[in-house]
């Protein structure tokens, strides 16, 4: 597990998240790698079938951010 | 593209008069050509020349070549011509090497220009005060003694140290820190600022509530004040909130500050509220700075011809507050007066509301509209997919292998074509896509580049260009996102890269043209509420052109104005209701309904229809925007011995009797503060109480300067120039006393006397016990009430039943419903100058739609699928009331769906998360565009 690298998805909402996304790289902050984020217009939009979806898929996580 | 920008612009001369004036603008050389300049910053990379960063308030050092900061506005480099070594000395040229753009101009020069318009907004700000002549504060003589514009740097993840709080004497983080409030301001003895900066109290609550989020273990935080003044909408509550948070507010003015052991940090000196020396050493101490008229605000007085107040700032009156005494000159913001954001961002409407209506007949004339070629129509091609991977610079390219993102695009299903460019926002990128999109025939574009947040517009415009819709566009953010996150790991960031191309381009392939969608605009307005405020909006409106509905629930215009005597520069009130009344009244374009009461409200932004009840008979008015001016009325105690005897009055009843001159057989008169404001009930602050009560304490000393006139008052709040009627109170032997609410006065009343009680912690606690002939007290203010109206329009209120704006700094005047906007005292207490600033400003945002024939949206919105089957689970759900229910007939069967409203839904997509049919989709972010990415991205596993 020591080297265990999960991959997560993210549904980012375009007004906060996604913005803080933003802010995060023009501070040029470090996160690890391992989220890849898919913009919505709001974090209600994230249909529960999306976040099982990608469980079945293979995802380790799923973080919807709003 | 109808705003032209003059940016390193200084004002030489003004000619002409109001309607047509001719500017002559200096605009000083910024040796960059803005056309070119691409602001990738290799300009301010390569500079070898140093200088202290204004923006940063000295504490860290930027480049002869910059940016003042990271907003810009336009984003566009500048050389320093004083600072650049090339321009001084003729040599290093290092950023005319570098730039990818030829974008440098060292020869570039001074240009003088004339700009003729109709009329001119001053908006240069204000001058922070200099505290360097302040010997007792050891401001630059002692390292930890900072300015709170400095201390803002300092504590600013964008300032130079990141965020993380350090001291500039041993670079440690502080523990203990102070803030010394009003330095500069409410000082007639060392500076001679004898306003209040308005602003202060606040940022400095602010300043240490951020400080303690941002700080680990325990800090101790101290604020060190006269009075704190938090007077604005919500701002109370965050004063309580601050105080509960562990913050002390000590009430004193320290007289010297002297520097800390060792030369850090600081000591500073000051008499308590009961007289005792106090000597505390804290690790930094924080100059709570005012606010002081621009430093070129006399030669701009001079130049243009208007006057200025004896503080420096704009001279004006209550009735026209953004009117300099030059015809068609108006000013906004802090050079006013001082003033906090949503006050200067309504005076900035407020502004733009008199130059519009003043400019009403010419309105249209030199606007422009942009052209667009005629849209391809895509339907039934296969998706050809053009991908445009940035490496803006070495932004991205410096950690992610574009080349090989490229290359792996290139092998994408559905990508026909995929350049690398140096930059894709570039002017010459935007046409070299435009031509590979027609050369290529492609339908989808892909950019993975930066966010869609900043750069997705300029993408769709250049789609529009080449005739694809401008949906048809995805970005991948593979900087903000990617190679500015991961510079320590550019394999990962890479492996990144390709997924977040790969989940873009599996989207592409899905999206569709939208179409372009608007609403017919009804130009007409209706105000609701006939006070100042609601007839300065109508008037206002009326003025641009554009037909009016006013409503008043009584059977007369005016409201609580009548019962106002002077505002608090002196002028009378009364006339000034008598000519707005009359003007209002006779104005072709307004129609007035007394006696009105609105009934329903149905529609959305530019089509409005409501029913609106007029003394017992129906009327339907049609409208396309509204303004809500509904009011708020005087609070009516029940403590103090209110009601019980005739010898104790609220504001209003004793400013019948002052008016009559009845109040000058009085001795003695007691003033009590905060009645019903800023307690359980009403944690609020009714923001005019202490400056009505300073006014009438004056009246009555110059009614009879022997008169003993007392306030009891928990903070006095007389903010910005209102401050001079307290210091002249005071000068006229007003006697001010505090009291804090666990000790509030007690009041008995017997005959023609009261019993005023209260302990002055002044005289160490002592009871005074004053025998008064009248007792005053300040009472709320209280909205009017607007229940019915709020379930109408689906629009909200506070707490404390304040209608709630839209954004509290950036849209003040607008409701959270598109099209409605607000105004006076039921939004909060305000006094009747920025009531009227207020309703101008709803006048100018009602203006910016009432102005178009029809309105665009975004076509980002909701859109009922065949698969609903009318279940509703989505009507109730919805946010912004956008979805209602309908019957259809279908081979002779009833059935249900629900329908949209495109100008209600803000695309948010709860209804498409709550539908377990897929009936509902939201355009642009559907189901199968969502899976695809989520698909897509968990592919390379």
């Amino acid at each position: 597990m020591a080297d265990f690298e999960p991959t997560i998805i993210g549904f980012l909402c375009n007004w906060c998240a996604y913005a803080g996304g933003d802010l995060a790289g023009v501070s040029r902050l470090k996160y690890p790698p391992n989220m890849r984020a898919v913009r919505v217009m709001c974090s209600g939009m994230v249909h529960p079938d999306l976040v099982v979806d990608a469980l079945k898929e293979g995802a380790d996580g799923v973080i919807v951010m709003g | 593209m109808n705003i032209e920008l003059h940016t390193l612009a200084e004002v030489q001369n003004v000619s002409g008069e109001e309607g047509n004036f001719t500017v002559t603008v200096k605009k000083a050389p910024r040796y960059v050509d803005m056309e070119k300049c691409i602001a990738c910053g290799e300009c301010a990379a390569k500079c070898p020349k140093k200088v202290d960063d204004e923006y940063q308030a000295g504490l860290s050092k930027r480049k002869a070549a910059y940016i003042p900061y990271g907003q810009s506005v336009p984003l566009k480099y500048a050389l320093d011509g004083e600072n650049c070594i090339m321009i001084q000395k003729g040599k290093c040229g290092a950023c005319e090497q570098i730039c990818p753009t030829q974008a440098i101009k060292f020869d570039d020069k001074e240009e003088i220009l004339d700009v003729n318009v109709g009329s001119v907004i001053l908006t240069p700000g204000f001058k922070a005060f200099d505290p360097v002549d302040l010997d007792y504060t050891y401001y630059k003589k002692t390292p930890d003694v900072v300015t709170s514009l400095e201390y803002e740097r300092l504590l600013s993840a964008s300032g130079p140290c990141a965020g993380h709080l350090v001291r500039p004497s041993d670079g440690k983080e502080p523990r203990k820190i102070a803030w010394l409030q009003c330095v500069g301001s409410r000082d007639i003895n060392r500076c001679g600022n004898g306003f209040c900066s308005s602003v202060c109290c606040m940022y400095a609550i602010k300043q240490s509530v951020i400080t303690a989020e941002h700080t680990t273990g325990d800090i101790d935080q101290t604020i060190l004040y006269m009075d704190i003044r938090s007077h604005g909408k919500e701002f109370d509550k965050y004063y309580e909130s601050a105080k509960k948070g562990g913050i002390n507010f000590v009430q004193a003015r320290p007289h010297t500050i002297l520097p800390g052991p060792d030369g850090n940090g600081a000591i500073i000196q000051y008499a308590d509220k009961s007289g005792n020396m106090v000597e505390e050493v804290y690790d930094l101490v924080v100059l709570s700075i005012g606010l002081q008229a621009p430093k070129d605000a006399q030669q701009l007085s001079q130049t243009v011809g208007f006057e200025l107040n004896k503080y420096g700032f704009v001279e004006a009156t209550s009735f026209e507050p953004v009117s300099t005494t030059k015809a068609g000159v108006f000013s906004s913001g802090a050079f006013n007066a001082p003033m906090d954001i949503p006050q200067a961002v309504t005076d900035a409407s407020s502004a733009a509301a008199n130059a519009a209506v003043m400019l009403a007949e010419s309105r249209g004339s030199m606007t422009q509209d942009k052209v667009w070629p005629e849209e391809r129509d895509i339907a039934g091609e296969e998706a050809r997919i053009g991908v445009f991977v940035c490496s803006c610079g070495t932004n991205i390219a410096g950690t992610v292998d574009v080349k090989a993102v490229s290359e792996y695009a290139s092998s994408l299903p559905g990508v026909t074509l995929v350049e690398n460019n140096l930059f894709t926002c570039s002017t010459d990128t935007q046409d070299l896509i435009a031509a590979k999109i027609k050369e290529n025939n492609l339908n989808r574009i892909v950019v993975a580049a930066c966010t869609p947040r900043t750069h997705e517009p300029l993408f769709k415009e250049t789609l529009k260009e080449a005739g694809l819709n401008e949906y048809l566009v995805e970005m991948a953010n593979i900087r903000n996102q990617n190679s500015w996150v991961h510079q320590d790991n550019p394999e990962k960031a890479t492996e990144k890269a390709k997924d977040q191309v790969r989940m873009a381009v599996a989207k592409a392939a899905l999206l569709q043209p939208l179409s372009k969608m608007s609403v017919d605009v009804t130009q007409k307005a209706m105000v609701v509420g006939g006070g100042m405020s609601g007839m300065t909006s109508a008037l206002g409106i009326a003025d641009m052109g554009y037909d009016v509905v006013l409503l008043e629930k009584s059977d007369m215009l005016g409201g609580n104005a009548w019962a106002l005597s002077k505002t608090w520069r002196g002028e009378e009130i009364k006339p000034e209701v008598e000519k707005l009344v009359a003007k209002v009244e006779n104005h072709d374009k307004i129609t007035i309904l007394k006696k009105a009461m609105l009934k329903t409200a149905v529609g959305s932004v530019g089509n409005f229809v409501s029913e609106v009840d007029v003394d017992g008979e129906t009327k339907a008015v049609k409208y396309g925007v509204a303004v809500v001016a509904t009011g708020g009325k005087e609070y009516k105690p029940n403590e103090y011995a209110y009601g019980e005897s005739d010898r104790v009055k609220t504001h209003l009843e004793f400013d019948k009797m002052l008016d009559s001159g009845a109040t000058s057989s009085a001795d003695s008169v007691v003033f009590i503060q905060c009645v019903g404001s800023r307690n359980e009930e009403r944690p609020y602050c009714s923001r005019v109480c202490c400056t009505h009560t300073v006014e009438s304490a004056i009246r009555l000393k110059e009614q009879k300067p022997e008169m003993s006139v007392f306030v009891l008052n928990r903070d006095i709040r007389t903010y910005g120039l209102r401050e001079d009627l307290y210091t002249k109170a005071r000068q006229l032997g007003v006697i001010f006393v505090k009291y804090t609410l666990d000790a509030k006065p007690q009041v008995s009343a017997s005959g023609d006397s009261v019993s005023v009680k209260v302990a002055d912690p002044m005289l160490g606690g002592r009871e005074l016990d004053i025998k008064a002939d009248y007792l005053v007290l300040a009472t709320a203010i209280v909205p009017n009430e607007t229940k019915e109206l709020v379930e109408l329009y689906k629009c909200a209120t506070g707490d404390d039943g304040f209608l709630t704006e839209a954004h509290p700094k950036l849209r003040p005047v607008d409701l959270s419903v598109d099209g409605l906007f607000v105004a006076g005292l039921c939004h909060y207490p305000k006094p009747l100058d920025e009531a009227i600033g207020q309703a101008q400003a709803a006048t100018s945002r009602a203006g910016v739609i009432l102005a178009r024939t029809e309105l665009p949206l975004d076509s980002i919105k909701s859109e009922v699928t065949e698969l609903c089957d009318g279940c509703a689970l989505c009507v109730d759900t919805c946010p912004y009331n956008a979805i209602s229910l309908e019957s259809y007939e279908d081979k002779g069967k009833e059935h249900r769906r629900i329908v949209t409203d495109k100008a209600l839904c803000k695309g948010c997509g709860v209804c498409m998360a709550t539908c377990p049919k897929g009936g509902v989709e939201v355009n642009g972010f559907t189901m199968d565009q969502l899976k695809a990415q989520v698909t897509s991205a968990l592919a390379g596993l």
